[in-house]
């Protein structure tokens, strides 16, 4: 039971948020508003009807339409493709969809250019595809499932203004949020899920952050806050001149004067893009002892590349990965993560669990040649069940019993799993790729102070996260990376969300400091680029 | 949380037993369509197994089929979809007879080096579709076809009088020579009239705990598993996925080589054209029945060798034969469906537990929730 006793009154014409710990049900329950679940008792009631939803269908029958978090679009289509996919019926896919879709994208500020490739677009813009989606089929009352969770704060300013804009055209918004910050911001009234039921329903003028958060998890909101510096000068990662090209392709040339570039601009990234694209360029970086090292970016700027390389998964087409004094570039997965690496996956899905396996092997699982888990070529399958009993005890993963299986859990409950499956083995460095995304408000505390106490400890850590609050918080050195080279750093100490945001997109570089200092680039870079779209 | 567990069991049970009875149901109906009493049948092939010496071929033909499907089980495991365990089986068998025809060893070690030369003929066939599929990328289901093919042409070559075919006077069948008397695999003697069960039929058996234990108790096993259940999580923990591949498809193909042991080492004693074909496929049905458990595997292959055996009586009633075939094709339809029918059950069931009981604590919280 994921969801009960869930009462939501949303007026028409207003943007009404749901706030809670992930976990807490609130996928359930648009799931179900959105027909894909059915609820096992209770009422939904649209515009005062009853209604019954016995699949999607009839919820956008009923104007009900969802974006979901994760983007439904075929990037081989163009927009226009993408928006009439499926509803062919409405409009046709000629010159009337054409039209629907101008005026749409008019009438709602959406900036739709019909027939650009999706896979040409940025997030921010396929996002937008997504609402034009919904809107083409008629939907007057649209669910959101965490839409700012994989934008930078001027996009999601951006996307607010949107949201804005269908509110006064009379169609209502159900904004699904765990930041609280932005719902405070746009929400005109917001409801408060905790643990499957509602909690209260709060107008943001009536209550502060604090408030908000304790309703939330009747507790503070926790900060990742860490200042007391524990970097050491002992070198634990040392990544050097790591280069990735797309599909293998072999590095040009005439790429490689562009290394020497001190503070590299845009341009000279962009030469690149096309065939054998970089998807890593020359990244060199430490990581000392006791050090958070984050690195901040829009996802697919090479993030994923990046981590594959230090963790052995993708060899690089040139580079140098030194661990602990130990050049392990040529060393396989295994070897790497036995001698003393943590990795939590940015897709724990496919990369940290076995969804169809009980939680004890899934325990097990990147650490099977590790005690307690094996002795010898034999699994020590007792040994293996008791620590995971330790782990959902310490680590507070929600379940029955450590013979459910993996796929079974929340994912919030799966992160906890993974978490504590790394920290048992006290790794030299720890690899964590959005450490906290999917994890409740109280859970996402303690694994900051899973991570501030082994890093007082002497663990290094490879921080790579999409919360920048998180990254900021965390991070002893903050590093951008935008299109495969990390073109700019900056102190968390002083930094703002919004001038790493810039960096982000590509508008700044080099160190971002307060704005007298000379090497950051002007903000006002980003200007005479959207002019250019 | 043990309930958990009898769950999981009592579910899987459900898939077979639900998947037999709809393919009894649709061969009744098959036989109502043809106008035959659709029960009869049944009834005959029981009564018939009744005899001692039918039980000893059952008993004999399950050794062979159990060996087939551990093979095929082993690569599905791995989530690879090994076909050519005919091909490997029927190749192995050949140049181990051979082999054994053309050596003369003292006793066990004798049988010794048939068995190793199967496993490791088996294990070379296997393996270049193991090879093909890690260095080119060629999917195993296509290469193992064809390897099959490969292996039919190669074992009618090899047979040939002009290369190591013996042609016994007074037949035109084709062998490979009679393996001495030293090289043969000791029965288990039942009683005079109904013959000898296989010894290697007791060497299947055991194979069917090593391979448990492999898989569940030992590191290899962990990471075989893992990788059949997710590749791309069993590359993160470390698994090398194509080593994985190669070495999974040259123990499958290794155990597909053995399938024809016990046959040949307890009754044929040489390799000829009438040596049973298409044990691979009916491995295949098996795995899937048993579910690639090896107890589950077991039992199917009691099954289908029931199914084998026993519809010889058919004929005597003036049933045709092939509704065991029928049937055989039924089941195999009714585990597909009814496995995903009972796996969703499953799944859905158990999140729905996962939910309630974490609900119950919820419960619990909701006073504290409302102050």
């Amino acid at each position: 039971m994921a969801n009960h006793d869930i009462h939501i009154a949303v007026a028409k014409g207003t943007v009404h948020a749901i706030v809670g710990e992930n976990g807490a049900g609130k996928s359930t329950l648009m799931k179900t508003l959105y027909g894909m679940h059915k609820p096992d008792e209770g009422i939904i009631a649209v515009d005062g009807e009853k209604v019954t939803f016995a699949g999607p269908a009839d919820a956008i029958a009923h104007g009900i339409g969802m974006v979901h978090q994760h983007f439904m679009l075929a990037d081989n289509l163009t927009v226009l493709e993408n928006t009439v996919l499926g509803a062919e019926k409405l409009h046709g896919i000629g010159g009337a969809a054409r039209r629907k879709i101008s005026e749409l994208s008019d009438a709602y500020h959406l900036n739709i250019r019909p027939d650009v490739l999706v896979e040409d677009l940025g997030v921010a813009d396929r996002q937008r595809v997504e609402i034009l989606k919904v809107l083409y089929r008629g939907a007057r009352t649209l669910i959101l499932d965490e839409p700012t969770a994989v934008l930078v704060p001027q996009e999601v300013d951006a996307l607010f203004d949107n949201l804005r804009e269908l509110k006064s055209e009379g169609l209502t918004v159900i904004f699904i949020s765990h930041k609280l910050g932005e719902v405070l911001s746009v929400a005109d009234s917001i409801t408060v899920i905790r643990r499957g039921t509602t909690v209260d329903t709060v107008k943001p003028a009536d209550v502060t952050r604090k408030q908000l958060a304790e309703l939330m998890v009747g507790s503070e909101l926790p900060t990742p806050e860490t200042r007391e510096s524990t970097v050491t000068d002992v070198p634990m990662l040392e990544v050097r001149e790591l280069t990735l090209a797309e599909h293998g392709a072999p590095v040009q040339a005439e790429t490689v004067p562009a290394v020497d570039e001190p503070a590299p601009d845009t341009s000279i990234v962009e030469e690149h893009v096309g065939a054998g694209r970089l998807l890593l360029d020359g990244i060199s970086f430490t990581i000392r002892k006791g050090e958070v090292l984050g690195i901040a970016g829009v996802e697919g700027n090479g993030q994923t590349e990046l981590i594959d390389a230090v963790i052995g998964m993708r060899k690089p087409d040139s580079g140098v990965v030194v661990l602990d004094g130990t050049d392990v570039s040529g060393w396989p997965v295994r070897k790497r993560r036995v001698a003393g690496l943590g990795y939590i996956p940015e897709d724990r899905h496919r990369h940290g669990m076995l969804l169809n396996a009980p939680l004890w092997e899934n325990r097990i699982l990147g650490h099977v040649t590790e005690k307690p888990n094996s002795r010898g070529v034999l699994l020590d399958i007792k040994a293996a069940r008791e620590d995971t009993e330790r782990i959902v005890r310490e680590y507070d993963v929600r379940t029955p019993g450590i013979d459910v299986t993996a796929g079974s859990l929340s994912g919030g409950n799966q992160q906890k799993l993974i978490i504590g499956r790394e920290m048992s083995h006290a790794p030299k460095l720890l690899i964590a790729a959005h450490p906290t995304r999917g994890v409740d408000v109280g859970a996402q505390a303690a694994i900051w102070d899973q991570i501030r106490e082994a890093r007082r400890e002497g663990m290094a850590v490879l921080l790579i996260s999409a919360d920048l609050d998180e990254l900021i918080g965390l991070s002893d050195t903050l590093r951008v990376i935008y299109r495969g080279r990390l073109v700019a750093d900056a102190d968390p100490a002083t930094v703002t969300p919004e001038e790493l945001g810039s960096a982000m997109t590509g508008a700044a570089s080099g160190h971002l400091a307060e704005s007298e200092s000379g090497a950051a680039t002007d903000t006002e870079d980003e200007t005479p680029e959207d002019e250019t779209r | 949380m043990k309930r958990f567990d009898k769950e999981r069991l009592l579910l899987g049970f459900a898939g077979p037993a639900l998947a037999l009875l709809v393919a009894i149901l649709l061969s009744a109906v098959v036989l109502l369509a043809s106008g035959k009493n659709p029960i009869e049948p049944f009834r005959l092939m029981i009564d018939y197994a009744q005899n001692v010496d039918i039980q000893v071929l059952i008993i004999n033909q399950w050794g062979t089929y159990y060996l087939a499907a551990l093979a095929v089980a082993i690569g599905f495991r791995m989530n690879l979809f090994n076909i050519g365990v005919d091909g490997q089986y029927r190749f192995a068998a050949m140049v181990s007879a051979l082999v054994g025809a053309k050596i003369a060893l003292p006793g066990p070690l004798h049988i010794f080096v048939i068995v190793i030369t199967a496993m490791f003929v088996g294990a070379f066939w296997a393996g270049i579709a193991g090879i093909l599929k890690t260095t080119r990328g060629v999917s195993e289901v296509v290469s193992t076809i064809m390897l099959n093919s490969i292996a039919t042409g190669l074992i009618a070559w090899l047979t040939l009088p002009a290369q190591f075919g013996v042609q016994p006077e007074g037949s035109n069948n084709l062998t490979t020579g009679m393996i001495p008397e030293s090289g043969w695999f000791p029965g288990l003697k039942v009683n005079d009239l109904a013959g000898d069960i296989y010894g290697f039929v007791f060497v299947a058996a055991g194979l069917g705990i090593v391979y448990w234990f492999v898989l569940n108790r030992t590191r290899f096993g962990f990471d075989l598993r893992a990788t059949g259940a997710s590749e791309s999580a069993a590359a993160a923990s470390g698994v090398d996925a194509k080593r994985m591949v190669l070495t999974s498809m040259l123990i499958s193909g290794a155990v597909a080589g053995l399938a024809g042991m016990p046959v040949l080492l307890g009754e044929t004693h040489t390799y000829s054209q009438s040596f049973p074909v298409g044990v691979g496929f009916t491995g295949i049905t098996i795995a899937l029945l048993g579910r690639n458990n090896p107890v589950g595997i077991a039992l199917a292959a009691l099954l289908i060798a029931f199914l084998d055996k026993a519809s010889t009586a058919l004929d005597y009633e003036g049933y045709p034969k092939e509704i065991a075939t029928i049937m055989q094709g039924l089941i195999v339809i009714s585990v597909v469906v009814s496995y995903e029918t009972v796996r969703r059950y499953g799944l859905r069931r158990q999140q729905s537990r996962v939910g309630e009981e974490l609900a119950a604590a919820a419960k619990n919280n909701r006073e504290e929730v409302s102050v």
